[in-house]
């Protein structure tokens, strides 16, 4: 099984950190993984902005990346929405059906839920609206969380809603975003859990930005980077937890 | 469209001020949040509800792809029923051609049901030029009126106002407008209903001219068919002499049989209710029963420019009963005001730029009013794709390159040759790392994202470097 990562250029560039605990997090599960250099972006933040010809070059360029791989794995709900989605408009059904989210590649390709992980904390789970709606991961990353020794998994109130990231939306409705993304974040608060984990992290990114510009005590991690973490090689934050 | 909104801020600066009225929030957040989680549970009781959505659907695309046919054969039913049809190309039109046929009745006042095509064609504000007072009788409308205000919402356009407000605007409006609220007015649900009833009454039983839209028109036999919670209607419908009946082409279908899908779909949409109170269906003009002069007002107003747009032409099989609405995040924080249309949420966000065009600040910014979360086409009844409409007129946007968008243009080419050229990549990646220590907090560019929230910290390696370094 040649198995590729797509770790995505927002991970690439500003959250490496969720790429390597991916890596580990499937090595660990016996899966040899492979990073092809080429790839670079989905297209996703130019087909949403309207500029389809910029989109198109990419999308050929991705499905180039990733040709001969059994399987590409992506810690991005919204990348392998896009992949799946939106590239068979250009007739790349191919990468599209070889592509999963990575929550959705441990339970239905590699069957398993309980990946051996061990979390000690409190946390609430933000579905983002691409692997909720477009993707429908449905609990299959409630489930792995809650195999996960030692973390106390809490109900986000409202969880389906959208937490206002949208790409470009944050910038060309800033006001809009904010006022959504506060709200995720009053709901996360209202958990009391020390984490607030998504599968995304351009959502993530989004929040952090307020949970940071308000000094809210709130964690926003990847839950590769939950699911990574073992006793043996902990997840170790560059400040305490709680 | 009417130019009543033209001018209009583009849509991120009206949410902006919107956002930012705690009162208007707080209104919304309720009102929506009640309203979908009894949709919800009335779409839950039936088990043949993703059924129902593909016959809606599939009626619906049936009827635009043959509309020719079936406006010919309802034209057909509703003059052999003893009624008279219009045609109107666009709001001018069809507003002339209803003050015409109220001037001949002689009447100056006239009472209307509840109706977006007239709204869209601005019919009040015309009718008003021609010195015809046209009074709203459905009572978010009269709120609406009475305050000198706009529908912020398709199927409660007082959806922005609470019981307070709409206590004061009774008490200090009513008189002007007819019968004044009683005194001692309160804000409880009864008392506003009783005096909006009392207010009312009188005016039902002086009309001599009353206007409505239609929710259906049935091709084969010429029906109209309106639903309605509050009676209102059926008073507009029956009472006076002559009836006026302004209809979007696209709320055509085939036969009766047809509505057995949309009276199922509709009532639980919008009001979450099993079936709405009031249906009323009316089928030209009977001896000694109702209006005795039926004029129907066939209105384009832009719709045959949807139609010819393949992807777009699905927002024409809107039934408008709001769901899209009350589950969207952005409308729920940016009001129905900020879309400057009588059409807002996510439906106006693809219908308005459509049937107005792209041209105007206001319309093109419309398209991009979303997170694209898909929310509004997971509870459409008629499962319209609104999201990849969205992307679709975004497209459209883009390519004429409008005000902001030849900058956006150049950066996303830019950008997009970067990510073409992976080494290049790589090498920005590995400036930024080595440079990350001189970023300034909030470096010029970053206005709209800094202004609430802090920008991510570049790491000190980027993931393709750590590979390079730990798995090859």
């Amino acid at each position: 099984m040649r198995v590729a990562l797509f770790v995505t250029c927002l991970n690439d560039a500003l959250f490496p950190a969720t790429g390597v605990a991916t890596v580990k997090l499937l090595e660990r599960l016996g899966v040899s993984v492979d990073f092809p250099a080429a790839q670079t972006c989905c297209g996703q933040p130019h087909f949403n902005t309207g500029y389809r010809g910029a989109a198109e070059k990419l999308v050929q360029h991705t499905a180039r990346a990733f040709a001969g791989y059994d399987h590409v794995v992506t810690p991005s709900g919204s990348c392998a929405a896009m992949v799946r989605e939106q590239y068979p408009r250009w007739g790349e059904t191919s990468l599209a059906s070889r592509t999963h989210e990575l929550t959705e590649f441990l339970v239905d390709v590699l069957k398993v839920t309980d990946v051996g992980a061990y979390f000690p904390y409190t946390v609430t789970y933000h579905p983002s609206c691409h692997g909720l709606r477009t993707l429908r991961l449905g609990s299959r990353p409630h489930r792995l969380l809650q195999a996960v020794k030692g973390l106390e998994l809490r109900e986000l109130p409202g969880a389906e809603e959208c937490c206002g990231f949208g790409g470009t939306f944050a910038v060309k409705n800033a006001a809009v975003s904010t006022a959504m993304g506060q709200d995720k974040i009053r709901s996360a608060l209202a958990t009391r859990a020390e984490v607030l984990c998504a599968a995304d992290n351009s959502c993530l990114m989004h929040l952090d930005g307020l949970i940071r510009r308000q000094d809210e005590p709130l964690r926003p991690l990847h839950i590769a980077e939950i699911l990574g973490s073992t006793e043996e090689d902990p997840y170790r934050p560059e400040e305490p937890i709680s | 469209m009417s130019a009543a909104f033209l001018g209009m801020p583009p849509f991120p600066r009206a949410a902006e001020e919107a956002v930012h009225n705690t009162t208007l929030r707080a209104n919304l957040r309720h009102a929506t949040h009640t309203i979908r989680a009894k949709r919800a549970k009335a779409v839950a009781e039936l088990s043949d509800w993703e059924q129902l959505r593909e016959a809606g659907r599939q009626i619906k695309d049936h009827t635009l792809r043959h509309l020719d046919r079936y406006l010919i054969q309802l034209e057909a039913a509703v003059t052999e029923a003893g009624g008279t049809v219009h045609w109107a190309a666009d709001a001018t039109e069809a507003n002339r051609i209803v003050a015409d046929l109220v001037k001949a009745t002689g009447e100056t006042e006239v009472v209307k049901v509840k109706s977006m095509a007239t709204q869209e064609i601005g019919l009040n504000e015309a009718l008003a030029a021609e010195g015809i007072t046209a009074y709203e009788t459905d009572l978010a409308e009269l709120i609406v009126q009475l305050g000198d205000d706009r529908p912020s919402h398709i199927l409660v356009p007082a959806i922005h106002r609470n019981r307070a407000e709409i206590r004061s605007l009774f008490a200090d409006e009513m008189g002007k407008w007819g019968r004044a609220a009683p005194h001692g007015l309160t804000d409880s649900p009864a008392d506003l209903a009783e005096a909006a009833r009392l207010h009312l009454r009188e005016k039902f039983l002086r009309a001599r001219v009353g206007i409505s839209g239609a929710n259906f028109m049935v091709a084969e036999t010429g029906t109209l068919v309106v639903v309605e919670s509050e009676g209102n209607g059926r008073m507009c419908l029956t009472l006076p002499r002559t009836l006026i009946s302004v209809v979007g082409i696209e709320k055509t279908v085939p036969t009766w049989r047809d509505l057995e899908v949309f009276l199922q779909t509709l009532p639980r949409s919008s009001t979450a209710e099993r079936m709405n109170p009031y249906t009323s269906l009316w089928t030209g003009t009977t001896d000694d029963d109702g209006p005795r002069d039926f004029h129907l007002i066939l209105l384009d107003n832009g719709r045959t420019d949807v139609l010819a747009d393949e992807v777009g032409r699905q927002a024409l099989r809107c039934i408008r009963c709001s769901a899209c609405l009350n589950v969207c995040p952005v409308y729920e924080r940016a009001g129905g005001h900020a879309y400057g249309s009588v059409y807002p949420g996510p439906i106006g966000a693809i219908l308005t730029p459509q049937l107005r065009g792209t041209g105007s600040a206001i319309d093109a910014s419309l398209p991009y009013a979303s997170t694209l979360c898909g929310a509004c086409y997971e509870v459409c009844p008629v499962a319209i794709d609104i999201p990849d409409v969205l992307l679709h007129l975004r497209g459209r946007i883009a390519e004429q390159g409008g005000p902001g968008h030849r900058v956006e243009r150049a950066a996303l080419a830019a950008s997009g040759w970067v990510l073409r050229h992976p080494t290049v990549l790589a090498a920005t990646e590995k400036l930024a790392a080595a440079t990350r220590g001189m970023h300034p907090r909030r470096p010029p560019g970053s206005g709209a994202w800094t202004t609430s929230r802090e920008l991510p910290d570049v790491p000190t390696q980027s993931f393709r470097d750590w590979w390079q370094e730990n798995r090859r």
